[in-house]
């Protein structure tokens, strides 16, 4: 996808139209095999940052959603389709509903992402581990995210598994409310993400139920807040030149 | 755990209130004026005095760092020994925690390899690469990087492992009281980081790999210098051999200790040398390959010892295996663009140095300013906003000297990341430290932690 | 200190000041405080190419009671800042401080919640070595330049004077935020 393609949907469009302009389909911005628009994680008004009407550019009007890639449908391509096959077979053998733990499948830019239900995330990957047609025995550990506009599923946690003995790497995401930011723990399944737990727990707030010790890592002890959510201010100070101030990086006037 | 009349002891006035509603016994309520009060006592305090003043005299909590000369960095130990023998080990990590990730949402994507170069301090050019493979992946131009750009991103890259791995040897042979190491490897280092000077005009933290290519092309004189540095490291290098591999005073401290073995590594997710120590041949440069690594022809070296002395070995021969990658860099350099032809990305100029030594060439500027008003206000928006990426998310790998570096990049479509997490292959690895010291001797920790290489800018980020 | 601060203003003073300057400047011992990327070019001075021994520093003691500087060298993170000044409070006396790169200096381009701000909001500070990270080069010349500062270091009524004097001119000195730059 090229830069000049991706302009189409910069377009300024009025912000009742906004509201529902999952029906919009920019033409050609999308690849065709996906499904659906993808899903809205947040709404970008203005240009230059300012939100209380001082922007004088005449770009305050505009408005733009973010979408993220949408789930695909089959067939996925490369090695994707394999993997979908036996998770979902071997999840069945187990009694659980692949409908109800895998919600979505997202191909994009040639990676394989399942988005699991997050009750049934220890399973999913005890099974992702052992069962010798998928084998992934080998976790890179988590990564949070936050998305504050995105209700209800602020909070995700994404694990990148790995398969030394297939070769192959897929992506779990999971996602939490802020209001109740809980994920089992999968250290059960992969120790390696004991300290990486406790980050993600250290920087988001995420709770991993079940961690063997789930305290802070990388801030002191006593530190207030979850520096890296959004909703934390980033803290720097305004550096002091000759004659002049300028600004912490998050107080400065910004392109959204 | 204490019972519930140890609560009313030290309170005892609230007892009768409590026995209506025996809610928590750790928790007793007491209805006052401001609203319910509660007095929080028990936990299993006593039971921890009680162990702690049973247990041995011999048993002592040793508290090794963050500042301390052979810990690597400002990496806290935290060691229960008996004796000489280590029982526990727990690490006490964040003294260097930077923020990095943060500080990168509130920059342009392009401004980012300027903060991940400054992760892992010793490894800038595998951050740099790894981020840009990342944000490349984003932008769908993965295939668009000129094959002179990735050359050369895999000549950097293999002469920065030759510079990590002889840190690795050289501080690793300083904690161990080896000192003629430490200035061997230093040495070498040296003639590394010359080059890097002469390409980069920086001796660390370059950002000279950009999303889309490279900053600038390579200055002239470059494959001379490269051909004559690698005249003197095959010269160099066998004096590692021949001070340490034979040497049994070495050997001794190194054999059979920082013992993990394969299912050690697969569980707590160890890669690079502490993988390969254990005889599987892992390596995301064979196994996932990247920037054309799949056309040069190098080996894998291992070892099956699982010990600090295997790891000691692989790195020497990967030094080796690096040499022979950068000779086939040399020969392969064609003339040609380092930068996406995109202008949507790339910048207009090819940031030749000016007369004072930064910025953009002014003879350029000149042109633009004097012949273009949209050229001027395309260089402007490039370069204070900076371009658009697509939403979405990536994860690109690559193989750094320590192992697995993971880069998680998030877009939600702004100038800007969303998310940018490292998964960064000290952090991991250091986990294992516990698993390699616990049972072995206090000395031995030294070794073991030495044999992990752990960075601790990419441990913290 | 010792006898030397107690002594009285004069000839007798100033001889001992130049003296014991020589002799200070002449043996520091660095303390080893390598935090981030400019503790490897710090260990990088101390090897064979730069060569710290041609000053009489190559020795970097591990335990700060045997050291009389400090070379901060790198990021100050908030967790570190307590152990920062731990170290330094068991340095004995006369004692200096090099801020070594921007990070340690001002924060630097890490201007967030986690970095101190300068590391002279924990510590005095002696010299302040921009860089990022410094050449082994001007690490070097910040150790002279230290070396001139200590040998003309002043003693006991003589030091409080000087430091009197540093105080009021500092005082009087405008600030930053008023002085004409590049940028007004």
């Amino acid at each position: 996808m090229s830069a000049d393609k991706r302009a189409g949907e910069d377009r300024p469009k009025s912000p009742d139209k906004a509201a529902d302009a999952p029906e919009e389909n920019p033409e050609g911005a999308l690849p065709a095999q996906r499904e659906d628009l993808g899903e809205v994680i947040a709404v970008r008004r203005g240009m230059f940052g300012p939100r209380d009407g001082g922007d004088t550019t005449g770009y305050g009007g505009l408005v733009r959603t973010v979408r993220l890639p949408g789930g695909s449908s089959r067939p996925y391509g490369s090695y994707f389709d394999e993997v979908a096959d036996e998770l979902e077979g071997a999840l069945e053998e187990q009694g659980l509903d692949p409908e109800a733990v895998i919600e979505k499948t997202v191909v994009d830019r040639d990676e394989l992402t399942f988005h699991i239900s997050r009750e049934h995330l220890p399973a999913v990957c005890r099974t992702l581990r052992d069962d010798p047609a998928l084998r992934f025995e080998y976790c890179t550990g988590v990564s949070g995210v936050h998305f504050p506009e995105d209700k209800g599923r602020e909070l995700r946690a994404v694990y990148h598994l790995r398969s030394l003995t297939h070769n192959r790497i897929i992506r779990l995401e999971v996602s939490a409310p802020d209001a109740d930011p809980h994920i089992p723990s999968v250290v059960e399944v992969y120790p390696t993400n004991d300290w990486h737990e406790r980050e993600t727990y250290d920087f988001f707030g995420i709770i991993f139920d079940g961690h063997p010790a789930l305290t802070r890592i990388m801030m002191p002890d006593d530190w207030q807040g979850f520096p890296q959510r959004k909703d934390y201010p980033l803290g720097g100070i305004p550096v002091e030149y000759k004659g002049a101030q300028i600004p912490a990086p998050d107080q400065r006037r910004s392109y959204s | 755990m204490s019972t519930p009349q140890d609560t009313t002891q030290d309170s005892p006035q609230d007892a009768p209130q409590n026995t209506a509603a025996p809610a928590d016994e750790f928790a007793t309520g007491r209805e006052t004026t401001e609203g319910t009060v509660y007095t929080v006592s028990g936990g299993d305090w006593g039971e921890v005095a009680e162990a702690a003043a049973k247990s041995d005299d011999e048993k002592i909590i040793v508290n090794m760092g963050p500042q301390h000369p052979s810990t690597h960095g400002v990496l806290r130990l935290i060691l229960e020994i008996d004796g000489e023998t280590v029982t526990e080990a727990r690490c006490g990590i964040g003294y260097l925690h930077t923020g990095i990730e943060k500080n990168l949402e509130y920059r342009t994507w392009t401004q980012g390899t300027t903060f991940v170069t400054r992760m892992d301090y010793l490894t800038p050019f595998f951050n740099e690469t790894a981020y840009c493979l990342a944000v490349e992946k984003l932008l769908g131009i993965t295939d668009d990087v000129p094959d002179r750009a990735s050359v050369i991103r895999v000549l950097l890259m293999e002469l920065n492992r030759i510079s990590s791995h002889l840190v690795a040897i050289a501080t690793g042979g300083m904690e161990l009281g080896a000192t003629t190491v430490m200035i061997y490897g230093f040495r070498d280092r040296e003639h590394v980081l010359d080059l890097f000077e002469l390409i980069t005009g920086l001796r660390m933290n370059h950002a000279f790999v950009r999303p889309g290519g490279l900053a600038q092309d390579l200055p002239p004189g470059t494959v001379d210098a490269l051909r004559e540095f690698i005249r003197k490291m095959n010269r160099n290098l066998p004096e590692y051999d021949k001070l340490c591999t034979g040497n049994p005073v070495f050997k001794a401290r190194l054999e059979d200790i920082g013992y993990l073995d394969l299912a050690g590594c697969m569980a707590l997710g160890a890669t690079g040398p502490i993988l390969r120590s254990t005889g599987l041949p892992h390596d995301l440069r064979k196994a996932q390959p990247y920037c054309g690594y799949e056309d040069y022809e190098f080996d894998v070296p291992t070892t099956d010892t699982c010990d600090s002395f295997g790891r000691f070995l692989i790195r020497v021969e990967e030094m080796r295996q690096s040499l022979r990658i950068i000779e086939q860099c040399v020969d392969r350099l064609e003339p040609g663009p380092v930068m996406v032809a995109d202008k949507k990305i790339a910048w207009p100029a090819q940031l030749a140095l000016g007369p004072d030594g930064l910025g953009n060439s002014l003879d350029h500027i000149r042109n633009i300013m004097g012949t273009s008003m949209e050229a001027l206000i395309h260089h402007f928006k490039l370069v204070t906003e900076g371009f658009r990426v697509p939403p979405g998310q990536a994860y690109s790998a690559v193989e750094s000297p320590k192992g697995e570096l993971g880069v998680h990049v998030v877009s939600d479509g702004g100038t800007r990341p969303s998310r940018v997490h490292f998964r960064d292959p000290s952090f991991t690895n250091l986990q294992s430290m516990a698993a390699m010291c616990e049972g072995g001797m206090i000395a031995d920790v030294i070794v073991a932690v030495a044999s992990i290489d752990p960075v601790m800018g990419g441990v913290d980020r | 200190m010792g006898i030397e601060e107690k002594l009285p203003s004069g000839f007798l003073l100033t001889t001992v000041e130049q003296a014991a300057g020589w002799v200070r400047k002449s043996s520091l011992f660095p303390a080893t405080f390598g935090l981030a990327c400019c503790a490897i070019e710090m260990m990088t001075t101390g090897a064979g190419r730069y060569d710290l021994a041609r000053f009489g520093m190559e020795v970097f003691r591990g335990s700060p009671r045997q050291a009389d500087l400090m070379i901060v060298a790198g990021r100050v993170s908030q967790k570190m800042a307590p152990v920062l000044r731990q170290v330094y409070d068991q340095m004995p006396n006369p004692k200096w401080v090099i801020s070594m790169g921007v990070c340690a200096s001002s924060g630097g381009m890490f201007n967030n919640y986690a970095i101190v701000q300068g590391v002279d909001h924990v510590v005095p500070v002696d010299i302040y070595l921009p860089g990022c990270p410094p050449r082994p080069e001007m690490l070097l010349d910040a150790i002279l330049k230290l070396h001139q500062k200590i040998r003309e270091e002043k003693l006991g009524v003589n030091r409080e004077q000087a430091a009197r004097e540093a105080e009021e001119a500092a005082l009087k000195a405008r600030p930053t935020i008023e002085m004409k730059g590049l940028l007004r």
